[in-house]
């Protein structure tokens, strides 16, 4: 019977809390860059222009039929012999993990757009506004409420998926345990206690999540 | 764009063209609506009447013809550049709609519904704003409901509100989309008497409806239109009580025999 002993973590505290504190960092920043990217891909695929509509689904397909792995080390390693464009592996990864995020973000708010009665955009259309009067007063504030939930479920994926960062050598928590894990030669209490920091940090969210969702759904 | 024209009437529809994909909707109608003239269209749906309505303030664009309303004037077809967004901003600010189904912005009260318009559009102070939007909720009998959102509002008092969201603005004219036919039979009488007020108050109307003995006690126009075409057209009471044409007497016959009567407190 194999014997657990979570103490000897301790001695390891500040390289896990190290890693923690990228990983959040790296979430905060992958998070914002991807819904400013979500942003851009769902007005684009909503444009009036198809070159534009074309441009946008293509970038989302792009991110979102492929292996989030794959891009991490195909912007890292492949970026700079194709393009000429040296990155960290901070950078790589961050653009990488961002423009991934970004093509969910970007279905999720064009989801959100379109599933606002065309009636309501008339109706603002009616009072003499122009599409992006009506866009930013009357269909947003609307379509906003319904994105919330769908867009903070992506957040806790993207949170999750920092952890393959690691790969590229960016120290993570992930990566931070993996030296602990070697200098220790204590993987199974490395990994347990990894795996229940990221989630004592997503269960609160997840529980603050779904107050959130019913009182949206009251105001209704 | 905009040319100054003598002032015969107030809506000038010239030889307009329509067509969804190879569906014709509109074929070449041409209509005129006085200054504080009242018309009514009538016919059986897939018509075209309300896409007629529809091009009155552009949120259809024709394919052909000419609209005017007012000193604005459209022109539509081979070699016409179709108007820009702020131009159509601007010129659909001057027409009021009402729609089937209320369009009220759910996330906005009763009052911020009304004040929308002059806030966004007319660029009116806030305070401002509030005073014209209280009037008018006033004046479709329903100042009290200010604070509440459109959610908790009965049909009726819905349209009700809708319609003075469109006055809010104070169009030169109303258009009126079938305004009456998602509301229950016992709310449409308190809707039909706000537009007879508007009526005899003067404002320039064009009203698509199935409430045909409204339309001949309200409107002084009335207008039967069939596969996009004008049937028959004439003074209200004329046309409903003797109607020419053949497809006018079949579809009204329709309504006298179910008795299609206004609801009791629709006159005065």
């Amino acid at each position: 019977m194999y014997q657990w002993d979570f103490g000897i973590l301790w001695s390891y505290r500040w390289l896990f809390l190290n890693g923690l504190g990228v990983t959040v960092g790296f979430t905060v920043v992958i998070v914002v860059l991807g819904l400013v990217f979500g942003l851009f891909g769902a007005f684009g695929s909503l444009s009036r222009f198809k070159a534009v509509r074309l441009t946008a689904l293509t970038f989302i397909e792009a991110f979102r039929c492929t292996p989030i792995l794959v891009q991490l080390i195909w912007f890292y390693y492949a970026l700079p012999i194709l393009a000429g464009v040296e990155m960290t592996p901070i950078t790589a990864s961050a653009l990488a993990l961002s423009l991934y995020g970004g093509s969910f973000y970007s279905e999720i708010i064009r989801g959100g757009i379109i599933s606002i009665d065309k009636g309501q955009s008339e109706a603002g259309a009616a009072l003499g506004m122009t599409p992006g009067q009506s866009m930013r007063r009357i269909v947003l504030p609307q379509a906003i409420k319904r994105m919330i939930p769908a867009l903070m479920n992506q957040s806790i994926i993207q949170f999750k998926n920092t952890s393959l960062v690691s790969v590229l050598a960016v120290p993570d928590l992930v990566y931070q345990s993996q030296v602990a894990a070697h200098d220790s030669y204590r993987p199974l209490e490395t990994y347990t206690a990894v795996a229940v920091a990221y989630a004592a940090i997503l269960i609160p969210l997840t529980i603050i999540v779904r107050r959130g969702e019913k009182r949206l759904a009251v105001s209704e | 764009m905009s040319e100054p024209s003598k002032q015969t009437s107030k809506i000038e529809i010239r030889s307009l063209r329509k067509s969804f994909g190879s569906n014709e909707v509109l074929k070449n109608i041409s209509l005129d609506v006085a200054k504080g003239g009242v018309v009514a269209l009538i016919g059986p749906s897939g018509s075209g009447k309300s896409t007629l309505l529809r091009c009155i303030n552009l949120l259809v664009v024709p394919d052909g013809g000419s609209v005017r309303v007012g000193d604005t004037r459209f022109a539509f077809g081979d070699g016409a550049k179709l108007p820009d967004v702020k131009t159509l901003a601007r010129f659909r600010a001057t027409t009021g709609m009402v729609f089937q189904h209320f369009n009220l912005f759910p996330h906005m009260t009763t009052l911020q519904n009304v004040m929308e318009g002059p806030v966004t559009v007319r660029r009116m102070a806030r305070a401002d704003a509030e005073k014209l939007a209280r009037a008018q909720l006033a004046k479709v009998g329903l100042a009290e409901k200010a604070d509440q959102y459109p959610a908790t509002l009965s049909g009726g008092q819905k349209q009700r509100v809708a319609i003075a969201r469109a006055l809010a603005m104070e169009p030169d004219v109303m258009l009126f989309d079938e305004a009456t036919s998602a509301l229950d039979p016992e709310l449409v009488g308190e809707v039909l008497n706000v537009i007879q007020q508007l009526a005899s108050e003067g404002m320039t109307m064009v009203i698509v409806t199935h409430e045909i003995a409204f339309a001949r006690e309200v409107a002084d126009r009335l207008i039967f239109m069939r596969d996009g075409i004008v049937v028959e057209e004439g003074p209200a009471r004329q046309v409903i009580d003797n109607p020419q044409e053949a497809a006018t007497r079949a579809f009204l016959s329709h309504f006298h025999r179910t008795g299609a009567l206004p609801p009791a407190n629709a006159t005065p």
